[in-house]
């Protein structure tokens, strides 16, 4: 099974073949409350490491989800869009927000794995 | 619909239940009666309406009524203590009313020629001097219409004045992580990128981060003093020292300016922009009884750029600049159709001139004393995030609800029943689950006593872990509370007739 791998703006990817999988955690899904409405980037769209990919907004706030690593957008999860509750189901599950074609993969190893990450956590 | 108080009608006493109007309208039923329009040939072109438009049917009383019920069901600061924080929910005193009443302003036309209007444009004339006077800053813009606006002139202004000098480098607006929403968003609807300043552990700008952000690519800062946390900014001295040695200027957002009027000239604090939210700071109706009003306040560095129009002293008395050119040949440009917010201008001048020099200074500091009062009474028993005293606001964290299961929105909500309106919540950002109470200087003794006796029976009770009360409260308004998810997420805009209505009608 592919590493997962977590970034301090608590996003997760989980690469596949060149292929990154974007998420937010279960953690910032918690902190969001009710998400009520996600907004997603174009396929075909490129970014790079940090920028601004996707909306996502809550009862309480509206964030930014930023990309862990750079890459150009493949797939999209319109199930998201169409029920936004899921992102509170299943953050780190079905709740996937985009998928991207790698730029760099190297940008991979200045991201956490769990372990780290839940000790991130644990700062907070 | 279900019945919670047990009244066949559904009415509670006489707080009466209320249908939409749509719900009301009867078709056919009307308030007056008008003659048949006579038959005439349409001149149209076939784009005339072919069905009924829906409007409701109702009779003079039921639309008195309604508009009444609706009314009765609102709360203002004429009804009770309105603690919005960073809002200023201060007293409309009525001798505003009665000036701005009077027929030589109230029944003036902005498109009346300037001959006629010469008290008008005096009255302006006067309110910026003392706005000037009081701010110690050598030029005011009277046009902007509310708070946001006056920002967006300041902006213009400074992006006017390096535009002037060449200067098109830069890029950057400087804001601190604790500034109303509307300076990041001005910045941005100016062209300009954002960068938040840090806060330090005292709450206030920290001052080393803040200077190794400055450089040739910052156009500027926007600070607001006293600072969102109800805090003054110690250092801002030493801030606007700073960002002129790097070529920028000082927006200073002057939500605020009520805490300090008559104690601090915010010119001698090296600004070079301000607004006044004359609905915060001179008394003007604010939220629903507006107009806002915004004058900006220039620095000699900004005030050729100033926008149009603006009055200026003639040969023949006063006089409105209206073109770019001669004394507007810098202006970048105009904001609103015409000269301002003329009633808010005569209620702000009302206030003005019937507490004089140190009733405002009276006023100012007893905002300041009634915030402490409240942040000491109820330090007790909540947690503030940063020591000492404050200005006009006092802040509290959630802290003090730490494993409660009790959130800063059900104490508001508890806060309801008890007949106040909440304080603000959850902002400024940087303090977590934030309780920003302005008490303002209207209130006596005897109201924020009981104020404060409910706030400390509130955080108590939710000490004690009493969640389930707070979680269904509010219990006594019209309306429970609200499912803000669903609401959200399946927003129910507008009225539709029942299907079998519309198709009754059809």
């Amino acid at each position: 099974m592919p590493e997962r791998k977590f970034s301090k703006d608590h996003e997760w990817i989980e690469v596949d073949g060149g292929v990154g999988t974007v998420g937010i955690t279960d953690y910032a899904q918690g902190q969001l409350g009710d998400v009520v409405f996600v907004e997603l980037p174009v396929v075909g769209k490129k970014v790079a490491k940090g920028d601004n990919a996707a909306v996502v907004e809550s009862v309480k706030a509206a964030s930014e989800v930023y990309t862990p690593v750079s890459g150009e957008v493949t797939a999209i999860n319109q199930a998201i869009v169409d029920d936004p509750a899921k992102v509170n189901a299943e953050a780190e599950g079905g709740a996937w927000f985009f998928k991207l074609k790698l730029g760099n993969a190297g940008e991979l190893s200045g991201l956490m794995d769990r372990a780290a990450y839940d000790a991130f956590l644990k700062t907070l | 619909m279900s019945n919670p108080h047990g009244t066949i009608t559904g009415n509670r006493g006489l707080q009466l239940e209320e249908k939409l109007i749509f719900e009301q309208g009867v078709e056919g039923r009307c308030g007056v009666d008008l003659p048949d329009p006579p038959k005439v040939k349409s001149r149209m072109g076939g784009v005339e309406r072919r069905g009924p438009i829906g409007l409701p049917g109702l009779s003079e009383p039921q639309a008195i009524r309604h508009y009444t019920r609706l009314s009765q069901k609102n709360f203002a600061i004429d009804a009770g203590m309105y603690p919005l924080g960073s809002c200023t929910m201060k007293h409309n005193p009525r001798l505003n009313e009665k000036a701005v009443r009077m027929p030589g302003l109230g029944d003036l036309h902005p498109m009346q020629p300037v001959s006629t209007v010469q008290g008008a444009l005096a009255l302006i004339d006067t309110l910026a001097h003392w706005l000037k006077t009081l701010t110690g800053m050598p030029a005011v813009a009277m046009s902007p219409a509310a708070g946001a606006q006056g920002e967006l002139c300041g902006v213009m202004a400074i992006k006017a004045a390096h535009e002037a000098k060449g200067d098109h480098a830069r890029k950057v607006i400087l804001v601190p992580e604790s500034a109303h929403g509307t300076n990041p968003a001005t910045a941005a609807a100016c062209g300009y990128a954002v960068e938040a300043i840090p806060a330090n552990e005292r709450g206030r700008v920290d001052l080393d981060a803040f200077k190794k952000e400055l450089g040739p690519h910052v156009a500027g800062i926007m600070i607001t003093n006293p600072n969102t946390c109800g805090l003054f900014e110690n250092d801002i001295v030493e801030i606007g020292k700073a960002v002129h040695a790097a070529g920028g200027y000082f927006y200073c957002d002057g939500a605020n300016f009520n805490a300090i009027v008559g104690r601090v000239r915010p010119g001698d604090l090296g600004i070079d922009c301000m607004h006044i939210n004359l609905h915060k700071t001179f008394s003007t109706p604010h939220g629903g009884g507006g107009p806002g009003s915004g004058p900006v306040v220039l620095s000699a560095a900004l005030a050729p750029y100033a926008p149009l129009p603006f009055v200026v002293h003639g040969p023949n008395g006063f006089r409105l600049v209206e073109e770019a050119k001669g004394e507007g040949a810098k202006t970048f440009g105009r904001l609103k159709a015409f000269h301002g917010q003329m009633g808010m201008f005569v209620r702000a001048l009302a206030y003005m001139m019937s507490h004089g020099s140190d009733g405002m200074r009276q006023a100012s500091e007893d905002a300041v004393l009634n915030a402490n009062y409240v942040q000491a009474r109820l330090g007790e028993v909540m947690t503030a995030p940063f020591p000492g005293p404050c200005m006009h606001e006092a802040l509290f964290d959630d802290r003090f609800l730490n494993g409660s299961g009790v959130s800063t929105l059900d104490i508001a909500k508890a806060l309801i029943d008890e007949g106040f309106h909440p304080m603000t919540m959850y902002f400024p950002l940087v303090v977590h689950g934030a309780l920003l109470i302005e008490p303002t200087e209207s209130e006596t003794k005897e109201t924020l006593d009981q104020f404060i006796a409910v706030m400390r029976g509130l955080a108590e009770r939710a000490k004690k872990g009493d969640a389930d009360f707070f979680h269904h409260a509010p219990r006594l308004t019209p309306r429970r509370r609200l499912d803000e998810t669903l609401a959200a997420r399946k927003p129910v805009l507008r009225w539709r007739p029942a299907p079998t209505e519309r198709q009754a009608a059809e």
